[in-house]
């Protein structure tokens, strides 16, 4: 049973009723879901939660009234792994992995969509949309698929083959605009004008969608044994995902579900667009839009709406904001790839590099546990590494021709 | 010079239920304030205590965001379009 009670400005504080509305009246401030948490207190309990599905539904409590039964590929419940080998490269003590490459569709972005797509099935929405840089697209795709409803997805142009085809392979309609996510967002804040009765996850949708980050936060504090972790990194593209995970660590405190310190926070983006980097560190919180350049697609919106929600987080708990190079994002997915065995896509490559750039700089403790938060899997950005991830050798299927280059790459390694 | 100013759906029960409002001006400042004074309460909404846009507002003048411009003070051409665009999160 959810403990939400309707939808609160951020901003201004203005109500309304749990509706279909993406900002507020009066100060076009981001609506954010309410939750009686003064009631939920001494309801929602370790024992409750710990006995509910193996997904984000296990918090149904503190997510959005999804009116009976969600929407749900399988979202969530995703593996915490410690990173010993990783973690000895970088020169850290206890480093984890939030491991969101293994949700239903390869990337967080299913949490969100299965909080967006059961509110809106609630509301009486029959078909789904999006604005998306790619993951989100994918998931409003498989999630519209599967709930039998039509889909229309609005993309750049110019996204990974992988993500294009992962989305449109589900059937729905796939809008690739000539433009950048920031002029695809747009468009689609004036197609919502045009279209009201679709459901834009991200638009009209938004506050309900958010609200399925929170379960990032959830799920690492009941798998590290109900204990906050002392540091978190997670990417930043709007800022949405950082701001819900502090505000999920902070419902758990409020709720008396997990004592102690709550997580510093770590935001993590690519050189090419790092509005958010540049304006924490300019110790400010009015963010100057860029156009990005950078092959972390996922992560390339140039405005980022909740920027100045996740600087504040960022601020307030002591936090700091990577900024790195494509090179070292493309390194970083190698690296753990071959330390850990698990397959990021840029975006994970942006928060390895940046650990290790805000660990060099001081501001991540090094001596403190991390946890990171890999959000899609490699195979979305298969482009980036299709060029590097080639064959040791090509040979004839002849046993002296395989000695020969196993012989020749051992050498080479030797060498190195 | 006359502009055409375009309003998001929650702006529009303050002009009659118009999506779009045409008004003289030459800037973006005074394209705003050309709309206030034709429907009163429309500026409130979008500027703040000091006059300056809001931070969730978006302003766009022939596709382009003012903030990449020239802000309030970004120069009209007769016949522009001035979108007035709710900021939404996404990704």
């Amino acid at each position: 049973m959810s403990f939400a009670v309707g939808l609160r400005c951020r901003e201004c504080g203005t109500t309304y009723p749990a509706e279909a509305r993406y900002s507020c009246d009066m100060c076009f401030g981001p609506l954010e879901v309410a939750y009686d948490l003064d009631a939920a207190k001494g309801v929602v309990t370790r024992e409750r939660i710990a006995s509910g599905p193996s997904s984000i539904w296990r918090y149904a409590d503190l997510l959005p009234d999804h009116g009976g039964e969600p929407v749900d590929l399988g979202a969530g419940w995703t593996p915490l792994r410690r990173a010993d080998r990783l973690a000895a490269e970088i020169g850290v003590k206890e480093l984890w992995l939030k491991d969101d490459t293994r949700n239903p569709t390869g990337s967080f972005k299913d949490r969100v969509v299965s909080c967006a797509l059961s509110s809106a099935r609630r509301l009486g929405f029959t078909t789904a949309a999006c604005a998306s840089t790619g993951n989100l697209a994918t998931s409003v795709a498989a999630h519209a698929a599967a709930l039998g409803w039509p889909s229309v997805t609005v993309i750049p142009a110019d996204l990974e083959k992988s993500k294009v085809a992962m989305t449109a392979i589900f059937g729905g309609t796939v809008l690739a605009v000539d433009g950048n996510y920031d002029d695809v967002n747009r468009l689609c804040a004036e197609l919502v004008d045009s279209h009201p009765d679709w459901a834009f996850a991200n638009v009209n949708l938004r506050a309900y969608y958010a609200e399925g980050s929170k379960t990032l936060a959830f799920e690492i504090a009941e798998q590290l044994g109900w204990r906050f972790p002392a540091q978190v990194l997670a990417p930043i593209a709007s800022g949405s995902q950082l701001t819900k995970i502090a505000k999920g660590f902070r419902e758990f405190l409020e709720l008396g579900l997990v004592e102690g310190d709550l997580p510093i926070m770590f935001g993590a983006q690519a050189a090419g667009c790092s509005p958010v980097a540049t304006a924490l560190a300019d110790g400010t919180n009015v963010i100057r839009p860029v156009k990005p350049n950078t092959i972390a697609r996922s992560l390339a919106i140039g405005n980022p709406a909740d920027g100045p929600y996740a600087i504040d987080e960022m601020r307030l708990s002591g936090g700091d904001c990577g900024s790195v190079s494509d090179q070292e994002v493309l390194d970083s997915i190698a690296q753990l790839a071959r330390t850990e065995g698990v397959f990021a896509e840029t975006a994970g490559g942006v928060v390895i590099a940046s650990l290790k750039q805000l660990v060099e700089r001081g501001t991540l403790d090094r001596n403190k546990p991390i946890v990171a938060i890999i959000s899609g899997h490699g195979l979305k950005t298969l482009d980036a590494i299709v060029d590097t991830a080639v064959p040791t050798a090509v040979i004839s299927p002849k046993l002296a021709d395989a000695e020969a280059a196993l012989a020749r790459h051992h050498q080479l390694e030797a060498a190195l | 010079m006359s502009v055409t100013v375009r309003l998001p759906s929650q702006l529009r029960t303050l002009v009659g239920g118009a999506g779009e409002v045409v008004v003289e001006a030459t800037t973006v400042r005074e394209a705003i304030a050309a709309v206030e004074a034709l429907h009163p309460g429309l500026a409130a909404r979008v500027l703040d205590d000091a006059g300056e846009l809001r931070r969730f507002v978006n302003v766009f003048v022939a596709d382009e965001d003012v903030r990449f411009l020239d802000g309030l003070n970004t120069i009209l051409t007769a016949g522009a379009v001035v979108s007035l665009v709710p900021a939404v999160a996404g990704g």
